[in-house]
């Protein structure tokens, strides 16, 4: 078993768009669904109200570890740390880091999220909880925009 | 399976049920991978999957490992809720628990599949 998730996906836009897209805090915002307060900077928090559907009342707090243009950007964050009423701050975080690569005239995304064997067992049990509290309002949402 | 988890399992999403509260074990993933970490633990979790419980004696057969070493082994699982003992007569019997390692694995897959639809989001504004 394995403790990382790793994503790949190759995307038909030049690296700086990428980069731009991932980088930038209001860019960040609309693909992440967060609003976040300020621009990304190395060793600062970054924090923002979530905007995904059914998660509006978590605020999403993570710390920026590296920018390195066009190359690397990486934060830790507490995954699932969505209620408001535990705090969090004494609980193991997982590493999140973007590396970018050109490829075929596009761009490969890679990122991995590391350090799940860390995180409290309990949260999981919450976690499912939540997952299908975001789900319902994720439907509700598709069925308001097709009728 | 205990009874407890499955109570947790089946909480009703919005009551306000919270996990974790007075009595509930906390328990972390640590132990469970780490204890999964190992060639002889994972051997002796792959003979137990048939779900039979097994002696100690029934767990050395075939291998190279002692007696001992087996039985330290299990000890590390059991702490780590993967393996369960009962008592048969003067032996103790071991057992698999699947699900803590269910529940570690369930975790990341749902984190996993946050990222998927993040990503397609990415996809789509970057690429139009």
């Amino acid at each position: 078993m394995s403790d990382c998730i790793e994503k790949q996906i190759e995307l038909k836009a030049p690296i700086s768009r990428v980069w731009r897209a991932i980088t930038d805090h209001r860019e960040f915002g609309t693909w992440f669904k967060v609003n976040l307060e300020g621009p990304f900077v190395p060793g600062e928090v970054s924090r923002g109200k979530m905007t995904h559907p059914g998660y509006e009342h978590v605020t999403w707090t993570a710390v920026v570890k590296e920018l390195k243009p066009e190359t690397l950007f990486s934060f830790t964050w507490h995954p699932y740390a969505i209620d408001p009423n535990v705090d969090y701050s004494n609980e193991p975080q997982t590493v999140i880091e973007f590396r970018l690569s050109e490829v075929n005239g596009g761009t490969l995304l890679v990122i991995t999220e590391c350090g799940f064997d860390k995180i409290p067992a309990d949260r999981r049990a919450e976690a499912f909880r939540m997952d299908e509290k975001g789900w319902a309002a994720q439907l509700k949402n598709i069925e308001k925009h097709v009728s | 399976m205990s009874p407890n988890r499955t109570k947790t399992r089946n909480a009703v999403p919005g009551t306000g049920t919270t996990t974790g509260g007075p009595g509930t074990r906390r328990r972390k993933y640590a132990p469970i991978f780490a204890a999964l970490g190992d060639e002889t633990r994972l051997a002796i979790v792959t003979k137990l999957a048939n779900g039979k419980p097994s002696s100690i004696a029934h767990l050395t057969e075939g291998t190279h490992v002692t007696r001992q070493a087996i039985t330290k082994h299990l000890h590390v699982l059991e702490k780590a809720h993967i393996v369960r003992s009962t008592r048969s007569g003067r032996e103790s019997l071991f057992a698999l628990d699947p699900e803590p390692i269910r529940e570690a694995g369930e975790f990341v897959e749902l984190m996993s599949k946050r990222w998927d639809e993040a990503l397609l989001r990415l996809k789509s504004l970057v690429e139009d």
